[in-house]
């Protein structure tokens, strides 16, 4: 099995507008794909909503000088990441497949790096 | 012959027919692509250094057994030996798996790799080309060659993309991009970047894959189309070059130098396919189909072909097909040959056709037909710089010179 990071972006627009209903529905779909993921016999690992990108500060690193705090994302783009899953899947087939049943608009799928000993990064 | 020029020739016999099979043996053996590639070269110098003492009766099976057991001894030694061999799922004695190489088109030709990446690839690792010839086929800088072949690598083992051939139902989906990169595998070698017109041993593995995906989906139409395609084209292959080893286009040929035994395999394929279905690539076998049944060029059935060009314009309404349904609206009888030139006029502001020499080609027909000669000539010399192959740059010249111009600039740089 390996672990697979889903990136969730929407547009946030979307939030702005969003009614008591559509909120109870969009949890609805969200309790289906867990579901459909434990059926598929892979595993959700974790996984959360964000709080929109308007509220997020970024740290940023510079060299010789202290780390600057900033208002907002690091990256400004029409679709903000929204939440995330981590997902254990039997390879990318699966976690693309259980991905394609995730209720967002966008998924980024990324696998997870093993960083257990003898393990890192692939040359 | 002497001996060492016999054993030669018996290991690029077995690199061509078996090179897919061992590495694909390797992968599922080891499932790591480095490791296999590495001990299947290894397995192919070990036959140089060794066959002259004798050549096994199956070349293929001693290749695959020797790269195996490389493989098995270098991970042996590996100190990650222990976290892979959960991974080695089979007794190395287990070797006859004949889906081997299908499962690893598959894997190239996976969709979470870019399609430049699958392309490459497969001509690395299906087609044993090395690094310098893929740049060459896909007329690409060696370095692009080799980045795009190691992201996909480092892709299919980082993002863990399975080698296997899909499920049933994840087929047909999948299938597509596999047709694609065989097809595309095929043109390489039918029009190859270099000295050569051809490289059959590119055309010849295509056909081979080709005719596997039809063995595997028998009941899916467009493997069968793809097969017909192939074959036909390659039925024609020797009418191509004139004696003195000049490109024939297909409206000069001597179609009695085709290959008959191909041409009645290829149609029957295409008839097959198109009773079953109207896919691309049997839109494509139809065309080639109603080019074999064609007594001559000037009897072709055009307004047939255009209408098999006019469909795959709403299935797949790319440049390419654009561009070739032009052509075919100029050959049909007392075509409105203005409307056509306006038409490939439009097509010069397709990006996709900026660096295709056909445009500019079927530009200067049309152009030569309309009695307008010095346009005809821009046309073709731009046709010049433009292609890669130097058969066909032989062939335009000959076209341009015979319209009475000068070859101009574009010519004088080659």
């Amino acid at each position: 099995m390996a672990q697979y990071m889903f990136l969730l972006y929407d547009s946030e627009e979307w939030y702005d507008n969003l009614t008591a209903d559509e909120w109870q529905q969009a949890m609805k779909l969200h309790g289906a794909f867990s579901e459909a993921v434990e059926k598929a016999g892979a595993r959700i690992l974790g996984g959360e909503a964000l709080e929109r990108s308007t509220t997020a500060s970024t740290v940023r690193q510079r060299e010789g000088a202290d780390p600057l705090v900033t208002d907002g994302p690091f990256i400004e783009t029409k679709e903000a990441l929204g939440g995330y899953y981590v997902v254990e899947a039997r390879d990318l087939d699966q976690a693309l497949e259980l991905a394609k049943l995730c209720p967002s608009g966008n998924v980024e799928v990324r696998p997870v790096m093993d960083t257990s000993e003898g393990a890192g990064p692939q040359a | 012959m002497s001996e060492a020029v016999e054993v030669t020739r018996v290991v690029d016999r077995a690199h061509r027919e078996s090179w897919p099979t061992v590495l694909a043996s390797v992968v599922r053996l080891t499932r790591d692509l480095d490791l296999a590639e590495d001990c299947t070269q290894d397995a192919f110098v070990q036959a140089l250094r060794t066959w002259p003492d004798g050549i096994p009766d199956n070349p293929g099976g001693w290749l695959t057994t020797v790269a195996r057991r490389l493989a098995l001894d270098r991970l042996r030694r590996e100190t990650n030996l222990r976290r892979k061999l959960p991974l080695l799922v089979e007794e190395p004695g287990e070797v006859e798996q004949p889906t081997d190489p299908l499962r690893l088109v598959f894997t190239c030709c996976h969709p979470a790799l870019a399609r430049e990446s699958q392309v490459a690839l497969t001509l690395r690792l299906i087609c044993g080309l090395t690094t310098r010839e893929v740049a060459a086929v896909l007329l690409i800088g060696e370095a692009t060659a080799a980045a795009r072949i190691t992201r996909a690598k480092k892709k299919i083992a980082a993002a863990g993309i399975p080698y296997r051939i899909p499920a049933d139902h994840e087929l047909p989906a999948r299938l597509d991009v596999v047709l694609t990169v065989v097809h595309l595998v095929y043109t390489a070698g039918h029009v190859a970047a270099g000295p050569e017109l051809t490289r059959t041993d590119l055309t010849g593995r295509a056909i081979e894959l080709a005719r596997m995906l039809e063995r595997l989906m028998p009941d899916e139409p467009e493997p069968q189309a793809l097969l017909g395609l192939l074959l036909m084209t390659e039925a024609r292959g020797d009418a191509r070059l004139s004696a003195d080893g000049e490109l024939v286009l297909l409206a000069d040929q001597d179609r009695t130098r085709w290959n008959a035994r191909l041409l009645a395999e290829g149609v029957s394929r295409a008839t097959t396919a198109l009773q079953r279905g109207h896919g691309r690539f049997a839109l494509q076998a139809a065309v080639a189909g109603l080019h074999v049944i064609a007594p001559s060029w000037e009897k072709t059935d055009w307004r047939q072909v255009v209408r098999m060009y006019d469909a795959m314009m709403v299935s797949w309404p790319t440049p390419i097909v654009a561009l070739n349904r032009a052509a075919a609206r100029s050959l049909v009888p007392h075509a409105d040959l203005s409307a056509v030139l306006a038409e490939l006029d439009a097509l010069s502001n397709e990006p996709a056709l900026a660096s295709y020499a056909y445009l500019p080609a079927t530009r200067a027909d049309v152009l030569t037909r309309l009695g307008r000669p010095d346009e005809a000539a821009d046309a073709y010399r731009q046709a010049i710089e433009l292609t890669g192959n130097e058969t066909e740059r032989r062939f335009l010249t000959t076209r341009l010179r015979n319209l009475g111009q000068a070859l101009g600039p574009a010519d004088r740089s080659t």
